[in-house]
Order: structure tokens, then sequence, then C-alpha cells
């Protein structure tokens, strides 16, 4: 429920009782707004009375005579656009002039009532006021909202970029000053830590595109028949000769078919995030199991690895946004903190979701559960990041 | 230059960082040992007496850096220990090593602000061995 307060600005008394008759009970139902919006009215019979009782309280809506004994509606109108109080005006006057509805509007009032008016006319002005007060205030208070978390990914992600492009610029000044010397095999180190830094800068923007295109729901999703088998073995493929660098094997444990309807790139993404980490943070000679199974409409996609693992409290933040384990293990591994917050919008975007257990030095199991319907056209209009 | 080549410990989680001062130092003219955290600082020190040490002091463990210094200083205070330090610039908490109030508990004997440029860094370790050798 919404309230709001009415001031109502005329020096004719019976005027003032008129308004606060009609507005009394009077009550406003707005869509988009949970319960009725009610009113108090309060009343001032003079513009100096007026802004002496803003000042003391706010009122939301103002509904202001123009001519007044003392200083008159115009200007009241002006102090209260100077003051930048919070309140809507609408002009009531028997003069309707277009010269004095130019110099108000000009001075931000909302509305013009021309007297003499009937309850419902006034009804109809303050039912207009009030839905357009609450529209502004709500969509001020999101405004609001959206700069703050704005703010805060900028400064992340400025942060995060900071740290390698620092790192490749003193590697750069130190290949043009060469202190240590003209041999270039001096350098080596310098050069590869730089395609590794630059490497992470770019896997930090492809994820950050990723994360943006699902959350702001803009890209087009390709909604069809996925054959989920196929996105896996390809995930797989992707990440084997990473893995037999190291001698990982990777299983895949499927039935004969498989299949849900989606848009084929999210599920891939999907896979590439688990496979990836689970060949990143394995141990050499260890082991990946990705089995795939169907039950009740959903989809349990499973993925074990014989890796470092991780403990309770380090598994409870993992699937925040920029947040990357940083131990002695994983000082190694490169990532940008975002394809498991990534994979946890995917699965909510199915209807699932994505579970972790993990012992140190034993492994982790990422459990992803999907809804195989949950893409399906009739339902796509409600699936939103 | 140095009659005998001298130590330099450095300890920074920041592996570029280590890298490019290392680079650098050993251009110099130094001997380099670096470690990554504080515990393999404390490691290194078991196997070595260096003749400065440089410590990062929020690696792993947030104030992990402090605790090398103790422990630095407490295996033999004559080891000079510059602090290197982005806390300001990330956290805004503002410390001086100079003052008394912070000397009693800050061990170390010269404090960085990060990015700390190489030649600030040689600059520190020059002056703290001619002020230890004299």
């Amino acid at each position: 429920m919404i309230h709001l307060t009415i001031l109502v600005v005329d020096d004719e008394l019976g005027m003032r009782m008129a308004v606060c008759r009609a507005l009394e009970r009077f009550v406003v139902a707005l869509p988009d707004v949970d319960g009725p919006v009610t009113f108090t009215i309060r009343q001032a019979g003079s513009g100096e009375e007026a802004l002496e009782a803003l000042a003391a309280t706010p009122a939301d809506i103002l509904l202001l005579d123009h001519k007044l004994p003392g200083i008159s509606g115009l200007d009241v109108l002006a102090q209260v656009a100077e003051k930048n109080l919070d309140c809507l005006v609408v002009m009531i006057t028997a003069y309707a002039s277009l010269e004095t509805a130019i110099t108000a509007t000009k001075r931000g009032a909302f509305d013009f009532l021309a007297k003499p008016f009937t309850p419902a006319e006034l009804k109809a002005a303050v039912s207009k006021s009030a839905k357009h007060l609450i529209l502004q205030r709500h969509a001020r208070q999101l405004a609001e909202e959206k700069r703050q978390v704005r703010f805060q990914t900028i400064s992340v992600v400025a942060h995060e970029l900071k740290a390698p492009l620092g790192a490749i610029e003193g590697y750069l000044y130190l290949l043009r000053d060469r202190p240590a010397g003209n041999e270039w095999s001096a350098y080596e180190k310098a050069i590869e830590r730089s395609l590794i830094r630059l490497q992470g800068m770019r896997k930090l923007i492809t994820d950050l595109l990723d994360l943006t295109r699902i959350e702001s729901g803009r890209k087009k999703r390709e909604i069809q028949e996925v054959d989920v088998i196929d996105v896996a073995q390809a995930a797989i493929d992707g990440v084997t000769p990473d893995a037999k660098q190291r001698n990982i094997a990777i299983a895949l444990h499927a039935p004969d078919k498989l299949t849900m309807t989606a848009d084929r790139g999210e599920i891939e993404i999907v896979f590439n995030n688990l496979l990836t980490n689970a060949v990143k943070y394995n141990r050499p000679d260890g082991k990946v199991d990705v089995t795939l199974a169907a039950d009740d409409g959903r989809i349990n996609i499973q993925v074990a690895d014989t890796g470092i693992g991780m403990t309770p409290e380090e598994c409870a933040k993992l699937f925040n946004d920029f947040v990357r384990i940083k131990n002695k293990k994983t000082k190694d591994v490169l990532g940008s903190g975002l394809g498991l917050s990534i994979l946890k919008k995917i699965a909510q975007l199915y209807g699932g979701d994505v579970t972790v257990a993990s012992q140190a030095d034993v492994g982790s199991t990422f459990t992803v559960v999907l809804d195989r319907a949950a893409a399906a056209p009739a339902q796509t209009a409600s699936v939103s990041a | 230059m140095e009659q005998t080549q001298k130590t330099v410990m450095l300890v920074d989680d920041d592996r570029d960082y280590l890298n490019l001062m290392q680079m650098q130092l050993e251009a110099a003219g130094y001997k380099v040992a670096t470690a990554e955290s504080e515990a393999e600082g404390e490691e290194l020190l078991r196997s070595l007496r260096p003749d400065v040490a440089v410590v990062d002091l929020m690696m792993e463990n947030m104030d992990g850096g402090f605790v090398l210094c103790h422990r630095i200083k407490k295996l033999d205070p004559k080891i000079p220990v510059i602090m290197v330090t982005a806390v300001s610039s990330e956290t805004g908490i503002e410390f001086d090593a100079a003052s008394d109030k912070n000397h009693t508990w800050f061990k170390a004997d010269a404090l960085l602000t990060k990015p700390a440029r190489f030649e600030q860094l040689k600059r520190e370790i020059e002056r703290l061995l001619r002020e230890y050798s004299s």
C-alpha cells in the first residue's frame, strides 16, 4: 500500500473543503503497483502558508490555486522547482489563459485543473498525478540500483584488467631497456609471461561478454532440440590436448540417446566450463568422469575429477562473480573467476541449478541439473536471467 | 658496486612482480632468491641468510607479510626488511612506518607502496645495506 499526501492551496475555504470532501475516501488502484494508493489531505490558505507547510512536512502532490492573496501560485511553483522538492504540482485556475499555462509548464507544473471542476475531474487529475509520481519514483529507484551494480561491476573489471596490464607494461619496459643485455634468451620469461597474462585478459573479456549476454537476455536464443551427448563429446574433444599433456583420462558415461530443448550455445558453455575446470584443477595422471543421465524430465550432468579439491569454505563462495580460489595449488592456474558464475546462471535459465561436492586433495564433483523442456517455446516468454 | 655479491630475498604472491624485480636486480649485480608465499618464504629462510629482504604485506593470508617480517627479524635483527604493499591503494588504510605508534609493532625498516618502481626499490635496498653495514 502506498500513501500520498496532498496539499490543497486555495484562499477560498469553501473550495478547500470541497476538495477535501471529494478526496476524503478516495483510493486509486494502479497497475504494476502492489495494493491501493490512499491520500491524506492537508490545506493552506495562501502561498506563504503553503511554502511554510512544505518546509515543515513534504507533500507529494500540490493542488495549487493560481490566484492567491499574497505571492501567486506561479511564485509558489517557482519555489518548489528551485528547492527541488519531490512533489508534483497541479495548477488550479479560473483564468485558464494560454499565457498562464505556458508559464506554469515552464516552471514545472505537471497538470492543470480549470475552475469550476467536478469531483470526477478532480479525482481524474489526482489519479493521473499519483500514477506519474509513483512510476517516476520507482524508475528513479531502479536507475539508482542499476547505477550501483554497474559501478561495482566496472570497479571489479577495472581491477581485474589493471593487474595483467601492469605486468605486461613492466615486461615491455624491460624489453625496451634490456637491463640484462642484448641476448634475447634473457627475456624469454618476460615474453612468455606477457603472453599468458594477455590470454588471461582475453578470457576475462570473452567470459564477461558471455555473462552480459546471458544476464541482459538480449541475445537471441535459438531454441532447438539439442543432442546433449554430442555437445559433451565436443567439449571433451576440446580439452583432450591439454588432458593428454598431463596424462589425464576422460571417460564419458551416457545413455544411447539424450536430447533436450535448449540453445546449443548455452549447453556448450556449461560443458566447456565443467570440463576445462576438471582438467585445469586435476593432478597429473588423474581422471575425469562425465556422467549423463535423465529422469523425470530433467537432465543430470555430473563431472567428477581427481584434482586438488576444495574446502567447504571455498565451495561456499565458488559460484559468485569473480571468485577465484587462491592458494598454493591454484597459483599456476589461470581463470577469469566468471566461469562458474556463468554456469550457474545458465542452469537457472533452464530451471535447474549447479552444486558441488568436494574434498581437498581428493577431487570435486560438479552436478548440473537442467529441465529438459524449460526452454521449450511455450515457456520462453517467462524465462529471464 | 658491492665488493661481494649481496643476496636479496623477494617474497610476493604476484609472480610477475617477482620476475620483473628479479631480472632487474640481477642485472644490477644482486643475487636474488624468490618465494611466492609466506610459507615459501619461511622455507627459504632455513637455507638462506639474505642480506636484505623485500616482503609483500598482503599475500594469501592478509597479514602474511607482517608475520614473515617478524620471523626474519627474530632470526636475525640485522637483516633489513623492506615491506611492499598495495594496501593503501586497495583498502584506503594509510600507515606510516616512521610514526612512533606504528613502529612498535611494525618490524620493517622501510615501506614502499605498490606499484613501486624498480629504481625506488633499488635505492631503498642500497640505503639499508649501507646503513646496516656501518
